[in-house]
C-alpha cells in the first residue's frame, strides 16, 4: 500500500463552528444504524422460513423495537436548537423519494410473488421503515457538518 | 488534527510535496485549493438508471430466468469490483495524491458512485431474491438453505455498512465541497470512511461469491 501524504493547505483543516458543535448533538447515527440492523434482522429471519409456516414472533418484536427507535430518534433531530434545518429537510425530502423508489420495487416483488398476508405486513412495515431511517441518516449526516444558516 | 497532519513513514518524493514547501503548481497558492463547480446528483445520468430499474421490475415481473440471472450476476460482479477496486486500488491512489488533485478528482467521482452504488445494489439484490425463489433455493426444504440464509447474512451486514456508513460519507464529502470554504479534514476523515467501508464490503462480496458459485455448482 502506498504512502499517504496529508499535508493539508493552511486554513483548510484547522476544527470550524461545525465541528464544535457535535458535541451537543444527540446520538441519531448510531440510533439510525441500531435501527436499521433491527430491520434487516427482521427481514433475514422472516426471508429464512420462506416455503414453511413461518414464526413471526421475533420479527414482530424486532419491528416494534425498530419502529420505536424511529420515532426517538426523530424526535432527538427536530429537537436540535442549532442545527441546518433547511439543508436536513432539503436532502431528506429527496432521499425519501429516491428510497420510495426502492422500496416500492421490492414491495411489488412481495405482492408478485403473492406473498402471505401476515409475512406481507410485516415485509411491509420493514420497507416503511427503512424507505425512512436511510433518508434520515442521509439528511442528518449532511445537515450536522452545515452552518445552522445554510440553505 | 493540525493542518500539517502527517502519516508516519510518509515517502513525501512519492507525492513531491513536502511539508512546509511552497504548493504544488495548480494549487493556486497559499490557502484553501480551489474547488471546481460540480452537481451532487449527475442529471444527465438519471435515465440510465431509470432504464436499469426498468429492466429489473420487467424481469422480475415475467420471471425470465435469463433476464433474473443477467441482473442477479452482472450487478453483483460490478458491486464486488467496485468496492474492491475503490478499497484496494484507488484508495491508496488517492491517498498519494496532492489535495488539489483529490478534490478535483472527488468533485469527478463521488456524484457518480451516489448513482451507480445504490442502482447495483437494487440489480443485485432484487434480482436475486426473485432468483432464489424462482428455482426454488429459497424454499426451507432446499438441501443448501443453511449456505443461503448464511449469504443472506452477510448481504445484511453490507447493506448496514453500506447504507450507515458509505452512502452517508459520500453524500457528506459532496456537500462539503460545495461551501465556500470546505474543511479539508473533514473531507480527508469522510474520504477515509467511504474508502475503507467499500473495501470492506468488497472482501465481504467475496464470501459471498463463494457461496453463489458453491450453491450453482451443486
Amino acid at each position: 500500500m502506498s504512502a499517504t501524504v496529508d499535508v493539508l493547505p493552511p486554513g483548510f483543516g484547522e476544527p470550524d463552528a461545525e465541528d464544535l458543535r457535535q458535541a451537543d448533538y444527540p446520538p441519531v447515527m448510531p440510533l439510525a444504524v441500531a435501527t436499521l440492523i433491527l430491520i434487516v434482522s427482521g427481514g433475514v429471519v422472516v426471508a429464512a422460513q420462506y416455503g414453511r409456516p413461518p414464526h413471526l414472533e421475533v420479527p414482530t418484536i424486532l419491528l416494534g423495537l425498530a419502529t420505536l427507535l424511529l420515532i426517538v430518534n426523530a424526535v432527538l433531530v427536530l429537537r436540535i436548537r442549532e442545527f441546518a434545518r433547511p439543508v436536513f429537510f432539503r436532502v431528506l425530502g429527496w432521499a425519501l423519494l429516491a428510497y420510495a423508489a426502492i422500496a416500492g420495487i421490492l414491495e411489488y416483488v412481495f405482492l408478485y410473488d403473492h406473498t402471505p398476508a401476515k409475512v406481507l405486513a410485516l415485509f411491509s412495515g420493514m420497507l416503511v421503515l427503512f424507505a425512512l431511517d436511510v433518508p434520515l441518516m442521509l439528511a442528518y449526516s449532511v445537515a450536522r457538518w452545515q452552518p445552522p444558516d445554510a440553505t | 488534527m493540525t493542518d500539517t497532519a502527517i502519516d508516519p513513514g510518509v515517502d513525501t518524493a512519492a507525492s513531491g510535496v513536502e511539508p512546509g514547501a511552497a504548493p504544488p503548481p495548480g494549487a493556486g497558492g497559499p490557502g484553501p485549493p480551489p474547488v471546481p463547480n460540480f452537481n451532487i446528483v449527475p442529471v444527465r445520468a438519471l435515465p440510465v438508471v431509470a432504464v436499469v430499474l426498468i429492466g429489473l421490475i420487467v424481469a422480475i415481473s415475467t420471471n425470465n430466468l435469463w433476464a433474473l440471472t443477467f441482473f442477479h450476476v452482472a450487478g453483483g460482479g460490478l458491486w464486488t469490483s467496485l468496492d474492491l477496486f475503490l478499497g484496494l486500488v484507488l484508495g491508496p491512489i488517492m491517498g498519494s495524491l496532492s489535495i488539489p488533485a483529490r478534490i478535483e478528482f472527488t468533485t469527478k467521482f463521488m456524484p457518480k458512485m451516489l448513482l451507480i452504488m445504490p442502482t447495483l445494489v437494487a440489480m443485485t439484490l432484487g434480482a436475486g431474491f426473485q432468483l432464489a425463489r424462482h428455482v426454488g433455493n429459497l424454499e426451507a426444504s432446499y438441501p443448501h438453505h443453511g449456505w443461503l440464509v448464511a449469504s443472506m447474512v452477510i448481504v445484511a451486514v453490507m447493506s448496514v455498512i453500506a447504507l450507515g456508513l458509505l452512502e452517508p460519507a459520500n453524500l457528506a464529502v459532496l456537500f462539503e465541497l460545495k461551501k465556500p470554504q470546505p474543511n479539508g479534514a473533514r473531507i480527508q476523515r469522510l474520504m477515509k470512511v467511504f474508502i475503507y467501508t467499500a473495501g470492506i464490503t468488497g472482501l465481504m462480496q467475496i464470501a459471498t461469491i463463494v457461496i453463489m458459485t458453491f450453491l450453482a455448482s451443486r
